[in-house]
């Protein structure tokens, strides 16, 4: 019995299915493979090299770091922390969405997850890796970083201290590393499997067949796996609300004004989820234009990103707030000359730019007709990418730059080979996402298999 | 499960028959566990619980037991290594903290949890499943290597089972509503 049997509905659905009518394995299967198996676009090639030529520009200016020293960028006393962590924590921040739909949105049940969690786990990982080549580089002897990050049994006998924020970072962001990348393998599998009966090349097969591990689709393996995915699920859950903590941790601990705040992890992880959201929205929705994917990524999940960025963008604003406040209540000199420094000092425009994109640019999403609209999500998307970086940069330098001492204050201007490392960065990051989407399957092909009608199976009587 | 009796002298790895839809495997997965078979697997293009519960006669699996004891001992190996190094290999008076201050070794102490506990599930999940495995012989299956990943279902009652005979076997899995019934060579 198919979907086409039934007669057309007289009124629109109120609310759009998580996969368009008339679907089947089959059709599911050849859709999903016929991006990767089929001929890529022109526009496919030429966004690919722009996107490789920012990640040559990227190996330029690290080649220029390594050979004459981190004094090529802007950050120097008393702004340590410049360019290289604002882009860590942001880079970081974008990756926790791929996580909170591969898993938190999984927990929940919510079945619309689906056909965007392979992409946004694909996005966590290049983003981690991005952020990672911040605070590597910026040790200015990344070949030596080993020994000053982790521990490590070494002739001098030295160990990291474990009571400081910054190896518990090492650790969080390593493992997040790591167990998203596990999440994301396990995940491919079945798909890879699946690629590689579809593919007709041999060397193709060759590969396809050996990322797969000779997955045949066998019950006893799916039993296994269902709860293994559960598990790495249920996992990543509280794992990923610690790694932005974590990198909060970094800030709050210190006791510079505008960092010692005990709002800071809850503040973080939702301004990650946010940032990490509008990046889906702003890869996915050309992605679902140019592949012809408007059957698998609806208007459904438009509309559901749209209100988590709605929810987390207030409650980033919450945040805002109670800096503001806390520091007023606090009776401390510092942390409220820190407040009017942001409002009113040199980098008010900075300050103006994350109010406007971060909480005014984002109001529309209370309207239906905006979560309706592509292109004014695209756009508001657009806001918060922008309006997430501004707040980093007015976390750090501004809190950096005028501490206690009017003595020591200075300062901080990005050098271009700042500018180059960040561009490079989103240069890597869009060249890997092209690649991934070259050569893998971009959605979950055997999790929408299970969604479409063919899968709903009668349960047994004694089961 | 079942223990195998003795070498099936037909050479044959099993016989695998296709059906039409994810619930008409399931109807005869069914229909064969009540018959008695327990060496047969049942092939899905996508995970259908009711029919893994059926093929493997209930039982649970023992992937959450293995992730259970990663985490464990992920949580000593952090709080060990922690202790060890702070306390004992390298003691530093910082701000005047005690060497051993365990309540600033819990964010490393769980990181080190998650990671062993994602890992042993991994791995414990590949492991149980024996794979990676090159070979297999449902594969020589021309309608498997077809239709398995795409949008086939397949039941497999493998030679190995006490109850199978070639031609009873075929017989009882077209007489399940089988599209077609093959063979599966070693």
């Amino acid at each position: 019995m198919s979907v086409a049997e039934f007669p057309r509905l007289p009124v629109p659905l109120i609310d759009p299915p998580v996969i368009a009518p008339g679907h089947s394995p089959a059709s599911v299967t050849d859709k999903i493979s016929s991006v990767v198996f089929g001929k890529m676009p022109l526009w496919f090639y030429i966004a690919m090299a722009i996107a490789f030529g920012g990640a040559m520009m990227l190996l330029t200016a690290l080649t220029k770091l390594v050979f004459t020293g981190i004094g090529i960028w802007g950050n120097n006393n008393p702004v340590g922390w410049g360019f290289d962590i604002i882009n860590f924590v942001w880079w970081i921040g974008i990756g926790h969405a791929g996580t909170l739909i591969s898993a938190i949105l999984l927990l929940l049940r919510q079945e619309w997850r689906t056909s965007i969690n392979r992409f946004a786990e694909a996005m966590t990982l290049f983003a981690v890796a991005c952020a990672l080549l911040f605070p590597l580089f910026h040790t200015g002897r990344p070949w030596l970083a080993v020994y000053w990050l982790l521990p490590y049994p070494n002739t001098m006998t030295i160990w990291p201290n474990f009571r400081s924020p910054l190896i518990w970072d090492v650790f969080a962001v390593s493992t997040y590393g790591s167990v998203s990348l596990v999440f994301w393998f396990i995940g491919l599998v079945p798909d890879l499997a699946s690629f590689r009966d579809r593919t007709k090349k041999l060397w193709q097969k060759k590969i396809y067949g050996a990322l797969a591990m000779g997955w045949r689709g066998s019950a006893r393996h799916w039993h296994n796996y269902e709860s293994a995915y559960l598990l790495l699920a249920g996992l990543s859950t509280p794992l990923v609300l610690s790694v932005h903590s974590v990198v909060s941790f970094d800030f709050a601990s210190g006791q510079v004004p505008g960092w010692h705040a005990t709002i800071f992890p809850p503040y973080f992880v939702a301004g990650a989820v946010f940032a990490g959201f509008a990046m889906v929205l702003t890869l996915m929705i050309p992605l679902r234009k140019a592949f012809g994917l408007e059957d698998f990524i609806t208007m459904k999940h438009m509309d559901n990103m749209g209100k988590v960025m709605l929810v987390t963008g207030l409650i980033v604003g919450y945040g805002y707030l109670v800096e503001i406040f806390t520091a007023w209540y606090s009776g401390n000199i510092y942390e409220w000359y820190m407040i009017r420094n942001r409002i009113f000092g040199p980098y008010k425009f900075i300050w103006m730019s994350l109010i406007l994109c971060n909480i005014l640019a984002i109001q529309p999403l209370w309207f239906r007709k905006t979560r309706k609209s592509i292109a004014a999500l695209w756009i508001i998307s657009m806001f918060v990418n922008f309006g997430m970086w501004f707040e980093r940069f007015v976390i750090i330098p501004t809190s950096l730059h005028r501490d206690f001492l009017p003595a020591s204050w200075g300062m901080y201007y990005p050098t271009r080979w700042d500018f180059a490392t960040f561009f490079g960065t989103i240069g890597l990051f869009m060249a890997l996402m092209f690649l991934f989407v070259r050569v893998f399957p971009a959605i979950a092909m055997f999790e929408m298999k299970g969604l479409t009608p063919d899968a709903k199976v009668k349960e047994p009587a004694h089961g | 499960m079942t223990t195998p009796t003795a070498t099936p002298a037909h050479g044959l790895h099993g016989v695998m028959a296709e059906y039409p839809t994810a619930q008409h495997l399931l109807d005869a997965a069914e229909k064969a566990h009540a018959a008695g078979f327990r060496a047969m697997d049942a092939y899905t293009p996508f995970p259908v619980e009711a029919i893994s519960e059926v093929i493997c006669d209930h039982h649970k699996s023992k992937v959450p037991l293995i992730c259970l004891t990663g985490g464990v001992m992920g949580a000593l190996a952090g709080f060990a290594l922690e202790y060890w190094t702070s306390a004992i290999a390298y003691p530093l008076n910082i701000g005047g903290k005690p060497y051993n201050s365990w309540p600033a070794f819990i964010p490393v102490l769980f990181e080190c949890t998650i990671l062993f506990a994602a890992f042993s599930a991994a791995i414990g999940m590949f492991m149980l499943n024996g794979l990676p495995e090159p070979y297999h012989p449902v594969f020589n299956v021309e309608r498997f290597r077809e239709k398995a990943s795409r949008d086939g279902y397949f039941l497999c009652i493998e030679a190995l089972d006490q109850k199978f005979d070639l031609s009873d076997t075929r017989a009882f899995l077209l007489s399940t509503g089988a599209l077609e019934v093959n063979d599966v060579e070693l």
